[in-house]
């Protein structure tokens, strides 16, 4: 049963057999995507919107959602989350993404030696896992263990040591910046990959006019990775709202200390499972699950309908 | 050309700036690795030096080959991660093959819908992802991991995969055709071997978050036969906090097969990435 004939669609008017194979080809794909990912989540969007009253689950409109913004016990845990987070991401763009898009461009140099070895060791920490980078970090920055302290005495700088991951003011920093650390990896493959794209031609034409080095990367190379860098940020935007790891291997599922470094990551895990003497709360659970895909889901369209719109794409 | 004066300066300046960052990405797990293979004295007197004869000792994975299961958390995270793969390259593959290669109505609906999982993380359904194990009998399987982390990976993998589907010649499929080559023959005869670096990449790609997470099998599989090596890392850690040597082995062990994987596929993944770039 060949289908040869369907190679000028245009003039192929509607069909009326069905091509089996086309369905058979889709069909494992559509099942397990839509039975685990997409019923659930619509389920969990569903359930937002009920509660337990009185022993029996009921429709409560978006009562969750008031109780979440405004219940002076929950609401004081959730805008402390949602602003820690929205520190943690703003870190990552400010510092990961920048040294991602300046390794990727030192890595592109043409005939740089060792640059595949580079490339490698510093993708390195990417594939790790969370509790691995969390555990070393936190032995590293330990006062007990002295390695941070040490190290920064060979250069001078013993005083300004202080156990960063302990004191509320410098804890949701150090994580982020552990969290970089680990990530950076991400963009500069990226970005790397798109310099690589940059036909010859186009810098060939550029060093003829005279424009070389710095200002060929400002003025030839960055506005043609712009795409490149619009991916890497809404990456950046979804992976930090959507953090849990880190925080629960290095600070536990109370983001401490003191709930200084608690995330929506954190904040969802102990309202659904509940945590020491916290009980389990499914409705509201689904709530925060519900507020943080609204989030990207605001985030993804932002990027989808603004900003990729808006810039130029070429095509070599 | 000025360019070629300031050349040498230039490179040395670059391979400076790199040789730093490669040694801070490289140091924590030197560190570890190690420490792990020292007493605990010389671990405190002495963190930076290598092991020496009288420093030597595997008094930590003692520890950890005796109290945890470590065996038996990685047979679980290699079922799961090599069951997902080969699910999310199938699964993923034949998808994309019918989205590039078909025209039928839905086409761009199918796509986008399939593609809505790139951006939204899985993670967000989890409440009522566990209610669905639970009434399916899953919890505390291993195969509820692997549908989950299938039904993850395979929106990036259909995404990729289709846009490398289409640069696969039309010539040669018609040719396979004619020739009397059925559908399915052209997806796995043809069609898949010249994919194959494509398919490398999203092996990488859908590997690396399904070996390290550690949300899901802690809220799906934490039962002890089920733990995978990233969830047995962490509980082992948080129980033996204060014996260092054991902390240390653990990670060492928990760092191994992943770099041993990044040795075998690290090409793979780049030579991925630059035939995506230079396509």
């Amino acid at each position: 049963m060949s289908d040869t004939d369907s190679t000028d669609p245009a003039i192929a008017p509607v069909r009326r057999h069905i091509r089996w194979h086309v369905l058979v080809f889709l069909a494992p794909a559509f099942l397990v995507y839509t039975a685990v990912m997409i019923l659930p989540l619509i389920e969990t969007l569903r359930l937002s919107l009920f509660n337990m009253v009185e022993g029996q689950l009921s429709f409560v409109g978006f009562n969750n959602f008031r109780v979440l913004f405004t219940d002076p016990r929950l609401s004081a845990d959730f805008w402390n989350a949602l602003s820690n987070n929205v520190i943690f991401f703003i870190i990552h763009m400010l510092v990961q993404n920048p040294i991602g898009i300046a390794l990727a461009a030192m890595l592109s140099v043409p005939s740089l030696r060792f640059a595949g070895f580079y490339r490698s060791a510093i993708f390195v920490p990417t594939l790790l896992s969370f509790v691995i980078v969390g555990f070393i970090w936190k032995l590293i920055l330990s006062p007990i263990w002295g390695i941070a302290p040490s190290l920064m005495d060979w250069v001078g700088l013993k005083w300004a040591f202080s156990p960063w991951l302990g004191k509320p003011e410098s804890a949701l920093i150090t994580v982020s910046l552990i969290s970089v650390w680990q990530y950076v990896g991400i963009p500069m493959m990226l970005i790397y990959a798109a310099l690589l794209n940059i036909p010859d031609e186009v810098l060939e034409a550029a060093e003829c006019d005279g424009i070389t080095g710095w200002s060929q990367f400002w003025k030839i190379k960055l506005p043609l990775i712009l795409p490149s860098i619009g991916i890497i940020s809404v990456l950046t935007f979804v992976g930090n709202f959507n953090a849990f790891d880190l925080i629960y291997t290095v600070q536990g599922a109370l983001g401490g200390p003191n709930g200084s470094t608690d995330i929506l990551g954190t904040l969802l895990y102990r309202t659904f499972f509940g945590f020491q003497n916290q009980l389990g709360d499914r409705s509201m659970g689904a709530t925060i699950a519900a507020v943080m895909f609204l989030i990207i889901l605001a985030g993804v369209s932002l990027y989808l309908f603004v900003i990729q719109r808006r810039m130029r794409r070429y095509q070599f | 050309m000025s360019k070629a004066r300031s050349a040498p300066l230039r490179s040395a300046l670059i391979h400076l700036a790199l040789l730093s960052y490669t040694l801070l990405a490289l140091f924590p797990v030197f560190l570890t690795l190690v420490n792990s293979l020292k007493s605990r004295n010389a671990i405190f007197r002495e963190p930076m030096a290598l092991p020496t004869p009288s420093t030597f000792s595997l008094i930590g994975y003692q520890t950890v080959l005796q109290q945890g299961d470590f065996v038996g958390y990685f047979q679980n995270s290699l079922i799961v991660t090599v069951a997902s793969i080969a699910l999310v390259l199938l699964f993923g593959a034949m998808a994309a093959f019918a989205l590039s290669e078909y025209r039928f109505r839905g086409n761009t609906l199918m796509g986008l819908y399939l593609a809505l999982g790139i951006m939204i993380p899985i993670r967000l359904g989890t409440v009522a992802i566990l209610q669905g194990m639970v009434s399916a009998g899953l919890v505390n399987t291993l195969t509820s991991l692997v549908l989950v982390y299938t039904a993850q990976g395979l929106p990036l993998a259909i995404f990729i995969l289709s846009e490398f589907m289409r640069t696969v010649s039309d010539d040669l499929k018609n040719a396979g055709r004619i020739d009397g080559l059925s559908e399915y023959s052209i997806f796995f005869r043809l069609v898949l071997p010249l994919v194959r670096p494509a398919m490398a990449t999203v092996a990488v790609f859908t590997m690396i978050p399904i070996w390290n997470d550690l949300w899901f099998p802690l809220i799906l599989a934490p039962g002890e036969s089920t733990k995978t090596v990233t969830l047995g890392a962490q509980m082992f850690i948080g129980q033996y906090v204060t014996n260092w040597n054991a902390v240390l082995a653990a990670l060492s062990l928990a760092i191994l097969p992943v770099m041993v994987l990044y040795v075998i596929f690290s090409r793979q993944l780049i030579r991925g990435i630059t035939s995506g770039a230079v396509k």
